[in-house]
């Protein structure tokens, strides 16, 4: 496929990994934010690649596994309403709540309905008056556009049943959040490419000015993380703090001005909680008051939300870049993804999930092989 | 912190008091369900082998039978490049034919949901009688049920089947050896793709077909021109991935795969990339993976691509005397990771 | 996050008054929103996440990292000559 195909190949990065050995002196820390650059790091590899001292932590980057336990619970009580069909990306059905997943609801009997786009779920709320169409509108800004627009299409068709649960998390102010902490390790960041197509890079200055951190954006393929970390890298060694747009096939410098737009105009910044973090201030959209009817915390009232999370689970920690999944002691023995404890099993960018796919849990056995010579 | 290695630890929670989907997806849940609750319960000598079919000796002096059995599910019954009765008859044909018999007698029980258009049941019949044909097997006997509306999905199928060992012909999932090379027939992940790709939700306009075929065939024609053949096996549910690791547990040997060197049709490979999943889970119904030394490897691709379904057939890796019970895989670019048993069903990654 | 892959317009239509588009990834075609990349055409590349895309691919853009590589190849061989 043109545009990915060239980004796997072995002889670039090959000749990525030896400039990123030449430009590094000294051990450095980085952290990329986003989920699906750890899928892609753990996939290929690439970490087996990098000269030792090259340490990539691993971000908050996974929506799915940040979107607050309250939030999923209120998703499966309105998903368990009589009438409701309630539709929602794939990887968010074997979330678990306080009490089972949307599988388990759906093995019960409520319409639970796995959709590529929401904008599919517009269309199903169109096919079918009769029925309260919801849809799980999680994820960063690279999300909400889409989801924005479902909104924006629903108003403008005159649905009266449709209506969105919005948990959408923005990523400045996490990573003002895992900078702003005493025991942060991170030394630069490989920024979120998808993201940015979005919303652009301005938003990041600030953080680059205020922490003296590299924040390089790029993309989602072998090639484009290689090439992230080597900018990191340069840098770094040469003492320079800026943010810079290595992945700009996709980013412009403001971003989507369109997106931008809709966004502005349909949602509203809020406070939000993120699983395993915490409430982080201004980290996350909600639907304006003009959108309020296509809001469904406004459409359906649900009783009192109690959660409970794991003790044993340190994902916090590790959305944090301050540990690993395999620190943690329950990982892949209590906490599996079938039986996950914490936000960072849940989806398969979370990065235990993304860790324990591709066996990263054996490693303590010393099965991880090292790189090709 | 001490990190718990592990072997050292208990093993992944399985006190479910209640099936999950994951229980019929071919990876570790199903494992625990046939370890842990069905072969305490049936498991004598035959049983125990776990092969795809089990090895019947009749009386004394008898000849050895295989003798296997499976159910089918499929949503939708119809999916391009077939449906669930060639899918029914293929499946337990494979599962007798990658044992080293060759299949001769079906059985097939039906399961109907109240108000199934007799239309499409009279095409799933025809579809499956084609398949017996092509797979040169005789469908000997059979039931029917009816549920209520709503107790089932349409139909579902049953097929068991016996098939006969030529002699000293013996094949096992045991038998892989340090050096063996690794051969596949053929694209992976074409079956979960097609079936995927009309699936409500996820429909995509361009038709990718299931590759569902019957092997009968080309495995006799593979144990003829090489009889020095360990093992074979179909990678069904659980994938490429799912056959490797029973293969890596089973010999007690490391396997080592290339990524580069896997075959994935184009827009296998596209569809995969849109939901992001990984082909190496995603199920086969007409493909085999066999293990056979390396000296007879390159004999044995060469036999198998001139095979109508066996055209792409590749190498794709090495039994190695590595860490046993583990699949690695060498990616594209050249980083090294471990290939583990998918732990439940494999939803689209979409967000 | 945010799985997003590029694919090439082949056809643009209207669709509720909404600017749409057959997208074909690699020989898989699906329909997305075109709403957001209005000055796109036909044959031209996009970045697709849930059925929207985000942005048009920069094909001079995608080229600079190989340029990147091909200089450093031939520092490469200035220092270490081969033989």
């Amino acid at each position: 496929m043109k545009f990915l195909d060239e980004y796997r190949d072995a002889d670039a990065a090959a000749a990525l990994v030896r400039a990123i050995g030449r430009a590094a002196t000294r051990p450095w820390t980085i952290m990329e934010v986003c989920g699906g650059q750890t899928h892609t790091i753990v996939r290929y590899g690439l970490d087996t690649l990098l000269p030792p001292g090259i340490e990539l932590v691993h971000g908050p980057g996974c929506p799915v596994c940040v979107t607050p336990l309250e939030m999923i619970d209120r998703a499966h009580a309105i998903a368990a309403k009589p009438g409701v069909t309630f539709c929602s990306f794939g990887d968010m059905l074997r979330v678990p709540g306080s009490t089972g997943d949307l599988l388990r609801l759906k093995s019960e009997g409520a319409d639970v309905r796995v959709v590529y786009s929401p904008l599919d779920a517009v269309n199903i709320a169109a096919a079918n008056p009769g029925r309260q169409v919801v849809f799980f509108a999680i994820g960063f800004e690279t999300t909400a556009p889409a989801n924005a627009m479902s909104a924006w299409m629903a108003k403008k068709r005159g649905l009266t049943n449709f209506s969105l649960l919005v948990s959408h998390v923005l990523v400045p102010p996490t990573i003002a959040a895992i900078l702003a902490a005493p025991d942060n390790r991170v030394q630069a960041f490989l920024g979120p490419g998808h993201v940015c197509a979005v919303v652009g890079c301005a938003e990041y200055e600030p953080l680059v000015e205020q922490y003296r951190v590299p924040i390089v954006v790029t993309g989602f393929e072998p090639i484009d993380l290689l090439d992230g970390v080597l900018g990191a890298i340069e840098q770094l060694e040469a003492g320079r703090a800026e943010v810079e747009n290595r992945y700009a096939r996709a980013v412009r410098p403001d971003g989507n001005l369109r997106s931008r737009q809709l966004l502005a105009d349909v949602f509203e910044v809020c406070d939000r909680k993120w699983r395993g973090v915490g409430l982080i201030p201004n980290s996350g959209w909600r639907l304006r008051d003009e959108y309020r009817a296509f809001d469904a915390e406004h459409r359906f009232t649900v009783g009192d939300i109690e959660t409970q999370e794991s003790e044993v689970c340190i994902s916090g920690e590790i959305l944090r870049g301050l540990k690993k999944p395999h620190h943690c002691p329950a990982f892949g023995t209590e906490c599996t993804p079938q039986t996950p404890l914490g936000a960072t099993m849940v989806s398969a960018e979370g990065a235990c999930a993304a860790y324990h796919a591709y066996g990263r849990h054996l490693e303590p056995l010393g099965i991880r092989v090292p790189a090709r010579a | 912190m001490t990190i718990k290695g592990f072997g050292d630890c208990p093993v992944p929670r399985t006190d479910y008091d209640r099936i999950l989907l994951g229980h019929g997806s071919g990876g570790r849940l199903t494992a625990d369900l046939i370890g842990k609750l069905f072969l305490p319960a049936f498991g004598g000598a035959n049983a125990t082998a776990l092969e795809d079919s089990a090895t019947l000796t009749l009386g004394e002096g008898g000849g050895r039978i295989a003798f296997t059995t499976d159910s089918f599910v499929v949503r939708p019954v119809f999916f391009p490049g077939g449906d669930i009765g060639r899918l029914a008859v293929c499946g337990t044909v494979n599962d007798l034919a990658v044992a080293g018999a060759t299949p001769r007698f079906l059985a097939a029980a039906f399961i109907l949901e109240e108000g199934l258009p007799l239309a499409d049941l009279r095409k799933i019949a025809a579809s499956m009688r084609a398949a017996c044909d092509e797979a040169g097997v005789e469908l000997v006997t059979g039931d029917t049920k009816v549920v209520d509306r709503g107790k089932g999905d349409q139909v579902f199928v049953t097929t068991t089947g016996v098939g006969v060992f030529p002699p000293g012909r013996s094949l096992s999932i045991r038998n892989a050896r340090p050096g063996d090379r690794i051969l596949v027939s053929g694209t992976i992940g074409d079956h979960g793709v097609a079936i995927l790709s009309v699936r409500e939700g996820i429909e995509f306009e361009t038709v990718l077909e299931s590759d569902v075929a019957p092997l009968a065939g080309l495995a006799d024609t593979m144990l003829t021109a090489c009889p020095s053949i360990r093992c074979m096996r179909d990678p069904t549910r659980g994938g490429l991935a799912g056959v490797l690791n029973e293969l890596a547990v089973a010999s007690k040997v490391g396997v080592r795969v290339t990524e580069s060197k896997l075959p994935v049709r184009a827009e296998v490979r596209a569809a995969c990339e849109m939901l992001g999943l990984d082909p190496v889970y995603v199920a086969n119904e007409g493909k085999l993976v066999a293990v056979v030394p390396a000296d007879d490897a390159e004999r044995l691709l060469a036999t198998v691509r001139k095979h109508p379904l066996g055209r792409n057939a590749a190498l794709i890796g090495t039994v190695t005397d590595g860490r046993a019970g583990f699949v690695t895989m060498e990616s594209l670019v050249g980083g090294e990771r471990v290939v583990p048993v998918l732990a439940g069903e494999q939803m689209p990654r979409i967000c | 996050m945010c799985l997003s892959v590029p694919g090439k317009v082949v056809e643009t239509y209207h669709e509720h008054g909404v600017l749409m588009g057959k997208i074909d990834f690699g020989g898989v075609r699906k329909a997305a929103c075109l709403e957001h990349v209005p000055d796109v055409t036909v044959g031209e590349y996009v970045l697709v996440h849930v059925g929207f895309a985000l942005s048009r691919v920069d094909e001079d853009e995608a080229k600079r990292i190989f340029s990147f590589l091909e200089e450093f190849g031939q520092l490469e061989e200035l220092e270490e000559p081969a033989g």
